[in-house]
């Protein structure tokens, strides 16, 4: 292929796209810097071998018997957080050191504590604000310390307010002089002398917020078993350089941290609803299916009904229940002898059957729809086998989108998904449609199988399969299956003895189980959080305990 | 599937027996039927409008049941019972037998004005009938079920009921127009005339719903004894003259549709389930209706059918080894007596006018395996034979779709159903050059058309991800659909690989990278030589003017890449730049 074709994109501009991937690295959202920052497994702040942890050595090399983090911090006068940094480092190394977390309780003020211990407290500031002649209260409420001095001072009985004054409200001295109490017990705190006050003082300045009690962990650090001031630098990673000096055997390495989390390889991912799709391909693959064709939504009326004796007043082909096309409105194409003898068989019966005796019209079974089920395409290929003679026996699946114009709710859409499956060959039973189906479901991780009589209108007999479920503790159906009527058989040219068992479940519901999703609109459609694909795991249908849908199929 | 609520206490004297909970879901699974629910009408008040509403309500015990959708026989009380017990083997099935009166028959004639609205009409009557308030309600509960489910909403079949001691017949079912119709219907104080009643319906939460029955006939259907009193408009209401109370002792039902068949169904489970409670239990009066073209016939028909099955085609069908007679014995616990004939290996069977569900011998064959309990059935395999083989378009797929993974897009599954918008005016295109199927009946815009094509699904996958990190790539393969008048329905699918790369650039080159490790997965060649590809420029309206290439693969065009139009970018509520690429992997078959 001819190369240099792409005109519009220079060098520059191929150099400005690659700066901006390198934005994307280093700019993406917080989560991705988290996992980055998570995914360090060596300690990135305090260094093992800092100044902070060689001083922390040699003193305790001079020490009796050990030292106290905090009292060290405040005699180096750095942060403590610092000297708990060299701890840890320090701890990481091995029997270097031994350090023994304490905690102690401490009162210490707050800001406007500090503030008091400094400048006074309010209402003393207001006291000394109010000059001998008085003060208009408006001014005084307008300082800083205004409003909470002055009620606090009145409480004080240190000042009072002489409301008949001309210019309005007036505040006058009433003592001479006081004492700032607040200021000298706060003082007291900021000292280290807070046991000096009482219980309930301390408690009066705490619910001021002057106050307030703080704990402290610090570390007893004490010489190790292996107690030495001299520790050789650590290195954090191998080189490559290393590898061909040889000087990694000399290095000590830096511990890994292995409780952090490693970093996502960055790849594609497949839907989780498709994973299980491909789980259920692999086990009809398994079991001999043979996949039938359903590469086709739209469908006449005739193969999605009539063809499956499903008569033409049946609920299912109203227009709550199905979506009909307005354009193309009908099929232009139906294999007419073989309508003629569905026709018959409904509206007078053959083949044995009393047939539903009504007007049966062709205008019906001539309107487009979507197809409401995939039996529509069972039809199609049952028909096709009907052709070719001899018979030859068959297995057949099929997965695919099925539509519904129902009411929409948390656990249906208008369209989903249907899992079938058919075998037709001469003489088969009931017992033989349950034993495919033990296998079908064991396959699944289901074992604990049992079968409702049902009807459906073109399988007779007709049973619901249902399984235990442990969590809800009650029998939930799974499937429904039953052995196709002769009046749907019969008209297409299969042999008379030729029985055709089936079964369908929906791939919504057990996928919805599998991966614990609640709302269906949490995995179809385009409104699934992409994180949730993102995050989903392998579906191994078998290595559960049991994933039965919870309600009935769709 | 019908819901039948019974109570739980009046269910269990008729069965003359009590079952703890469990035991009578036991006895529904049984049967093929589910105890769906267990409330009371106070529990269900008070879940629909709250504690306060229910406040006064009975807090009988009742059963929900669902019921097999084709079992109209047991749609009430009655029927359950009658039916279980049968199963059971505590009853025998009853005998139901049409007798004439000693007096005149009651007749219904047809005129021919009904031919074009509503031409079939049967009729019956029950004697000296003994109601209490719960088979009173039973009664008017039945045909409400059945109204719903076989009558289709009323649209195939009505069912009139009236007190004959207030009538005298001959009666005239006939059509009219609407202005001529005046009658009081039930419940109302005063007569209106049918154009009246349509629009004072029009706001019943209960009758609305089939006014679109009769609504647009120039001519409505109408049922008048011999003095002109108004029995019935159907398939809207009955008149208050005719009435049933508890206290009524002689009933005229009639049945009008449009479906002969099923009129007489429906006229056959009423009798049969309520002439129980009849002076001569199980004895329905014959009424006569005369038709149209001068001929007459007799209903309720209450026919009997026998039918013949070979005792080993249902062993064989259901993979049992019974007895004769053994089979004989499970069909008459299903309320078809049975017995063995001919041979010893025929059986034959008597389907009862309850048993309108049973049309071919598989149906026998089904209740013969559900009284010999399904789960009593030895599980075997088939000797079927089979290779299996992959549709080759899905193996394609799936083989597709694990390489598009291992390229780093994830996969997306989107809906096939769409609004015209999404795949016209949001891509820049008249809905008219899509080729789309529309579907006639949607209720939401949501489901118009089927897609025309995946990029829609994918943008809005998108505008729903916004806050995931950059780059977004994204893939799907599955199909669309486009009309097509060589298919025998119109329209045919296609399968289509659409991918997205969505980043602060447009990203051409990767979305173009992405096409060259299709086309390797493919073992197609670059070059436009034969079984080669190559892309060429192009333009489409979705398109950001000369950033568009058509890709020909194959000799043929099998789709297009290029960076998306910012006006297409901006109605799909994105922000970012976008480069798509969507291809037709039909060809690589």
């Amino acid at each position: 292929m001819e190369q240099g074709w792409r005109w519009e994109l220079s060098p520059v501009h191929l150099l400005r796209l690659r700066h901006h991937t390198q934005d994307d690295d280093t700019l993406s959202p917080a989560l991705r810097l988290d996992t980055f920052k998570m995914a360090m497994h060596t300690p990135d702040s305090a260094m093992a071998d800092g100044p902070v942890a060689e001083l922390l050595l040699r003193r305790l090399e001079a020490s009796d018997g050990g030292l106290d983090s905090a009292e060290l911090a405040a005699e180096l006068g750095m942060e403590h957080q610092a000297v708990v940094g060299a701890v840890k480092s320090l701890q990481a190394l091995g029997e270097i050191i031994e350090a023994e977390l304490r905690s102690t309780k401490r009162w210490e003020l707050t800001a406007e504590g500090e503030e008091i211990a400094r400048e006074g407290s309010h209402e003393a500031r207001v006291f000394r604000s109010i000059p001998p002649e008085g003060l208009a209260q408006s001014e005084l409420m307008r300082l800083p310390s205004g409003k909470v001095g002055f009620s606090k001072a009145m409480s004080n009985k240190w000042i009072r307010v002489d409301k008949s004054a001309a210019d309005g409200p007036r505040v006058f001295r009433v003592v001479d002089s006081m004492e700032d109490e607040v200021q000298r017990r706060l003082q007291l705190v900021q000292g280290g002398q807070a046991e000096k006050l009482g219980e309930k003082e301390r408690s009066e300045l705490r619910k001021r917020k002057l106050l307030a009690e703080v704990t402290l962990k610090t570390y007893w650090v004490s010489k190790g078993s292996a107690f030495s001031t001299s520790i050789s630098k650590q290195e954090t990673e191998l080189s490559p350089e290393m590898i061909s000096s040889g000087s990694w055997r000399d290095r000590p390495f830096k511990p890994y941290n292995f409780l952090a989390h490693g970093v996502l390889p960055d790849s594609g991912h497949l839907h989780p609803l498709l994973k299980v799709r491909s789980q259920f391909r692999q086990i009809f693959l398994e079991m001999g299916f043979t996949e039938m064709p359903t590469y086709n939504f739209i469908e006449s009326s005739f193969w999605n009904f009539d063809a499956l004796f499903q008569p033409q007043q049946h609920p299912a082909r109203d227009q709550h229940d199905t979506f009909f096309l307005r354009d193309p409105a009908e099929a232009l194409q139906l294999p007419m002898d073989y309508v003629q003898r569905v026709k018959r068989t409904h509206s007078q019966g053959g083949y044995g059957s009393q047939g539903y005796k009504y007007t049966w019209k062709l205008d019906e079974a001539r309107k487009n729809l979507l197809r409401t089920h995939t039996t529509s395409a069972s039809a199609r290929a049952l028909y096709r086998l009907a052709q070719k003679k001899p018979f030859t026996p068959v297995k057949y699946f099929s997965i695919d989108r099925v539509f519904r114009n129902e009411t929409l709710d948390a656990t249906h859409l208008a369209e989903f998904h249907q899992i079938e499956g058919v075998v037709a060959d001469h003489g088969l039973t009931l017992g033989h449609l349950m034993g495919v189906l033990r296998e079908f479901f064991t396959k699944l991780g289901i074992t604990q199988l049992r079968f409702k009589p049902a009807y459906n209108p073109y399988t007779e007999p007709s049973m619901e399969v249902f399984s235990y479920h442990q969590g809800l503790k009650k029998w939930v159906e799974v499937g429904n299956s039953g052995v196709f009527r002769p009046e749907m058989l019969l008209p297409m040219g299969l042999p008379e003895n030729v029985s055709v068992i089936a079964w369908g479940l929906s791939l919504e519901r057990p996928t919805m189980i599998k991966y614990g999703i609640n709302n269906i609109r949490d995995l179809v459609g385009h409104k699934v959080n992409l994180q949730m694909v993102y995050d989903s795991p392998l579906c191994r249908l078998d290595a559960e305990p049991r994933p039965p849908p919870t309600q009935e199929a769709a | 599937m019908p819901t039948v609520s019974v109570k739980r206490d009046l269910l269990f004297q008729a069965l003359g027996r009590t079952y703890t909970d469990e035991e009578f879901d036991e006895l529904c699974f049984e049967f093929g039927l589910e105890l769906d629910e267990i409330t009371s009408e106070k529990e269900i008040i008070s879940k629909e409008q709250g504690n306060v509403k229910a406040a006064g309500a009975s807090d009988v015990v009742l059963y929900k049941i669902d019921v097999p959708a084709n079992r109209y026989d047991l749609l009430c009380l009655e029927g359950l019972v009658r039916g279980l017990q049968v199963f059971k083997e505590r009853i025998k099935a009853p005998v139901y037998k049409r007798v004439m009166p000693d007096g005149k028959i009651q007749k219904l004639i047809i005129t021919e004005e009904t031919a074009k609205i509503r031409p079939f009409a049967v009729a019956a009557v029950l004697r000296n009938i003994k109601f209490t308030k719960d088979r009173y309600d039973s009664f008017i509960e039945l045909q409400e079920k059945l109204h719903q489910n076989i009558c289709r909403k009323r649209a195939l079949v009505a069912i009139g009921t009236h007190d004959l001691d207030t009538l005298s017949g001959p009666f005239t079912y006939t059509a009219k127009r609407p202005s001529d119709i005046k009658f009081k219907p039930l419940n109302k104080t005063k007569e209106y005339t049918a154009c009246e009643l349509m629009n004072i319906y029009k706001t019943d939460n209960h009758l609305k719903h089939y006014l679109h029955i009769i609504e647009n006939k120039p001519l409505y259907p109408v049922i008048y004894d011999s003095n002109g009193v108004v029995l019935s408009m159907p398939p809207i209401i009955n008149g208050d003259h005719s009435r049933i109370t508890v206290n009524t002792r002689n009933i005229f039902i009639e049945c009008t549709g449009t479906d002969f068949t099923k009129a007489k169904i429906v006229l056959d489970i009423i009798v049969t389930m309520f002439s129980e409670y009849c002076e001569n239990q199980f004895t329905v009066e014959a009424a006569e209706v005369v038709f149209p073209n001068g001929k007459s016939s007799t209903f309720p028909e209450l026919a009997y059918r026998k039918e013949m099955v070979r005792a080993d085609l249902i062993n064989k069908k259901v993979g049992i080894r019974e007895t004769p007679e053994n089979l004989a014995k499970l069909l008459t616990r299903m309320y078809l007596k049975s017995e063995v004939i001919g041979d010893g290996n025929q059986i034959e069977i008597e389907i009862p006018p309850t048993r309108a569900d049973i049309i071919h011998a598989c149906d026998i064959v089904e209740d013969a395996a559900i009284a010999y309990g399904y789960n009593n059935i030895q599980m075997t395999l088939p000797k079927t034979y089979t290779i299996a083989n992959q549709f080759p378009l899905n193996k394609l797929t799936e083989l597709l779709r694990y390489d598009m993974a291992a390229a780093g897009f994830t996969e997306v599954l989107t809906f096939a159903l769409c609004s015209q918008e999404d795949i016209a005016d949001k891509l820049g295109l008249d809905i008219s050059a899509t080729k789309a199927v529309h579907i006639s009946n949607p209720k939401t815009a949501e489901f118009q058309v089927a897609r025309t094509t995946l990029l829609p699904g994918l943008l809005k996958t998108i505008a729903a991800n916004r806050k995931m990190p950059l780059p977004l790539k994204l893939f799907e393969i599955s199909d669309i659909v486009i009309k097509d008048s060589n298919t025998d329905v119109g329209a045919k699918n296609y399968r289509h690989l659409c991918a997205v790369y969505y980043n602060k650039n447009p990203g051409f080159e990767i979305i173009h990278g992405l096409l060259d490790r299709i086309m390797q997965l493919l073992d197609v060649p670059p070059g436009e030589d034969k079984g080669g590809y190559v892309i060429k420029a192009s333009e489409g309206p979705a398109f950001f003017p000369g950033r568009c290439a058509e890709i020909f693969a194959r000799g043929q065009s099998v789709g297009k890449l290029g960076v998306l139009h910012p006006d297409v970018i901006t109605k799909f509520e994105l922000t970012m730049p976008c480069s798509s690429l969507e291809i037709n992997i039909g060809p690589f078959l």
